[in-house]
């Protein structure tokens, strides 16, 4: 880069120099780049440590420039409980999916938000267990085709798709807890002003915290990039609303 | 130093924190919850960390974290809740973490009886958890004994980078006995935590983690694992010889409480001019085979006995010690039921007049 340009875009400190393994299409890493770049806005890179989930997500400490630990299939908020309390100095988050938030680790997350640990979740739900190839999640949609699904998700034997944001913020203790989606340019801005106050509520030690990511899998969704972004707006926005569902502030004055 | 009369649960609670581990995760279950409730009046006042998790996973999970910090972490539990954490044992022996674990063992299989028991020797000592790992296992038989490994469990942990267990049975923690605490406690120097996750201001980022989807690699950090249990298997096998001697006819094998309890018919068998000796391993594992076979071959030993509140875990230990140089008998009881003194001495003498059972447990 010679005098007279000038970057207006470049990669986040927080974010290393390499390529990831995503499939094409796929946002797990437009919601990686928005979690470095509040790293980076912060300026806490150096004292965060980030808790990897099992999922496609698992990969993500290949991807950050911070300390990471690679937790066992849902168990992440149960390690950055652990982690956080005896080092509350450092900046904790969980990067987590919905086969691994909503299913084999909803004891651990409702405990760990009901205990109001000092961490930031983000929760990325694509309604799918994208990892294991498609199988159906306890977020998969009425009728959504999977491999274990293969005839769309019934409801009366599966129940319906359950809202971990509604689920959380029914919880009497104090916590900031937010959906948002990535699927638009202006949703991205939302989703990073929402991971932005996520880590702002732990910096200053208030309340747990979690941010849900509507996310896409054009891979097991049998869709293509485009299709999938259209298919999250259409079918599963309307079902999952974005919006703040929780603050510690609204709490703290019941 | 000054005697205090202490029950066993608190006196390993106050042990550890006495070896600087002041963060305690854990779950209610008898016949341990003195520990935790110890632990809850007393790490407030040294600013340490309680935290009452939802169920042993989470205490499993939590510890695999709070250890990462680089800090001493421990949990104390009962077997089912041993059960449930078998999860993150193996995935921080895999990391390579040392975290240190207390199981008071209660009769099982399934969620059996809260009476002491020895039944868990087999998933303690063998791995418990999926994979290809070991947890260094330390048994007491006193509660001074108690206190002392538990002490040592940390700095064994930190030494080796690996789970290490105290395994206590129900008696251990249950009853009361005079305990020392070491008035300066000095360890010797354990290596540098610079694997722990404590921010990369400065240097390049710790990844803590056990994924290796590399068969080359995942083999090399088995190897590793492996390595390390050698090591172990060399330095720190400990046990007590208890009235060993050219004399004995019988060499008996026996741990933690059984061990007392053998050793007072071994004493009563003296009284009767009947010379019997007690090898009592202290390291379950690494398990002191070389030292057992080394006396079982003396060549006044009739007979190698081993006594177990179980139906018979240690005994293959034992057979495969001993490697058919001496018949290897077994007498045990199961279910929280202790042998009396009476019941394994009448074994001593049937084994003397040549009239146990040929099947000696229940592996045969
Ligand atoms: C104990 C355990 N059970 C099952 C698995 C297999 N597994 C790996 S990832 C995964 C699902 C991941 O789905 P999700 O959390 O939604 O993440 P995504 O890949 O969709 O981002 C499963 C079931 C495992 N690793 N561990
Ligand atoms: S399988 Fe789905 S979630 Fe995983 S990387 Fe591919 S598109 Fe993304
Ligand atoms: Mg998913």
């Amino acid at each position: 880069m010679n005098e007279s340009t000038h970057a207006i875009f470049t990669r986040p400190q927080s974010f290393r120099d390499v390529v990831t393994h995503y499939c094409p299409g796929c946002t797990h890493g437009v919601i990686h780049r928005l979690v470095a770049e509040v790293l980076d806005e912060f300026g806490i890179r150096g004292r965060t440590v980030g808790v990897a989930p099992v999922g496609c997500g698992v990969f993500i400490y290949n991807y950050f420039q911070t300390d990471f630990l690679e937790a066992p299939h849902g168990r992440a908020p149960a390690l950055a409980t652990g982690l956080k309390r005896v080092s509350p100095e450092l900046i904790v988050f969980t990067y987590q999916g919905d086969g691994d938030l909503a299913s084999i680790g909803t004891a651990e997350i409702i405990h760990a938000a009901n205990r109001g640990e000092k961490f930031t979740t983000i929760f990325v739900n694509n309604a799918i267990y994208g990892m294991t190839g498609g199988q159906m999640a306890p977020t998969t949609m009425p009728g959504q085709i999977t491999t274990t699904s293969p005839r769309g998700r019934n409801v009366e034997e599966c129940g319906y798709p359950i809202r971990m944001a509604e689920l959380l913020s029914t919880l009497r203790t104090p916590a900031y807890i937010e959906r948002v989606a990535v699927h638009t340019p202006q949703n991205i801005v939302r989703a990073k002003k929402a991971i932005r106050k996520a880590f702002q509520y732990q910096i200053d030690g208030k309340c747990f915290s979690l941010v849900e990511v509507l996310s896409t899998c054009p891979t097991n969704w049998g869709l293509t990039p485009n299709e999938s972004l259209n298919w999250l707006e259409k079918t599963m926005q309307p079902y999952y609303p974005l919006g703040v569902f929780k603050t510690p502030d609204a709490e703290e004055q019941k | 130093m000054t005697r205090i009369l202490m029950k066993g649960n608190e006196a390993i609670a106050e042990a550890a924190i006495r070896a600087g581990a002041i963060y305690y995760f854990a779950y209610p279950i008898t016949p341990q919850n003195e520990v935790g409730e110890y632990m809850a009046r007393r790490l407030p006042e040294v600013g340490g960390v309680f935290v009452q998790a939802e169920s042993e996973v989470a205490v499993g999970n939590m510890l695999f974290g709070a250890v990462a910090s680089g800090k001493r972490v421990f949990t104390s539990s009962s077997s089912p809740g041993i059960s449930l954490m078998q999860e993150a044992i193996s995935y921080m022996a895999g990391a390579r973490l040392p975290v240190v674990l207390i199981n008071i063992m209660r009769g099982g299989p399934g969620l059996g009886g809260i009476l002491p028991s020895q039944a868990d020797y087999f998933q303690s000592t063998k791995g418990g958890g999926h994979g290809d790992y070991r947890v260094l296992v330390l048994a007491p038989s006193t509660l001074q004994e108690a206190v002392d490994l538990t002490m040592l469990a940390f700095h064994l942990a930190d030494k080796y980078c690996n789970p290490t267990m105290v395994l206590a049975d129900g008696m251990i923690g249950q009853m009361m006995e005079p305990v020392e605490f070491p008035e300066n406690y000095v360890e010797e120097p354990v290596p540098p935590k610079d694997w722990a996750t404590t921010g990369c201001q400065g240097r390049a980022p710790i990844i803590i983690k056990s994924l290796a989807l590399d068969p080359v690699v995942l083999e090399k950090n088995n190897l590793v694992l492996a390595e390390k249990y050698k090591l172990m298997k060399r330095d720190e096998i400990r046990f007590e010889a208890y009235k060993i001697n050219p004399k004995n006819r019988i060499l008996v094998v026996s741990y933690g409480t059984m061990a007392r309890i053998c050793q007072t018919v071994i004493d009563e068998l003296e009284q009767e001019n009947i010379s019997v000796g007690l090898l009592r391993p202290i390291t379950l594992f690494p398990f002191p085979a070389k030292e057992i076979l080394a006396e079982a071959i003396k060549p006044n030993i009739e007979s190698v006995l081993t006594v177990e509140m179980s139906m018979g875990q240690m005994v293959e230990d034992v057979e495969w010690a001993v490697k058919d140089k001496k018949p290897v008998e077994f007498y045990g009881r199961t279910g929280g039921i202790v042998p009396t003194p009476e019941e394994v001495k009448d074994y001593i003498m049937k084994i003397l007049a040549k009239e146990t059972p040929a099947v000696k447990s229940w592996n045969g």
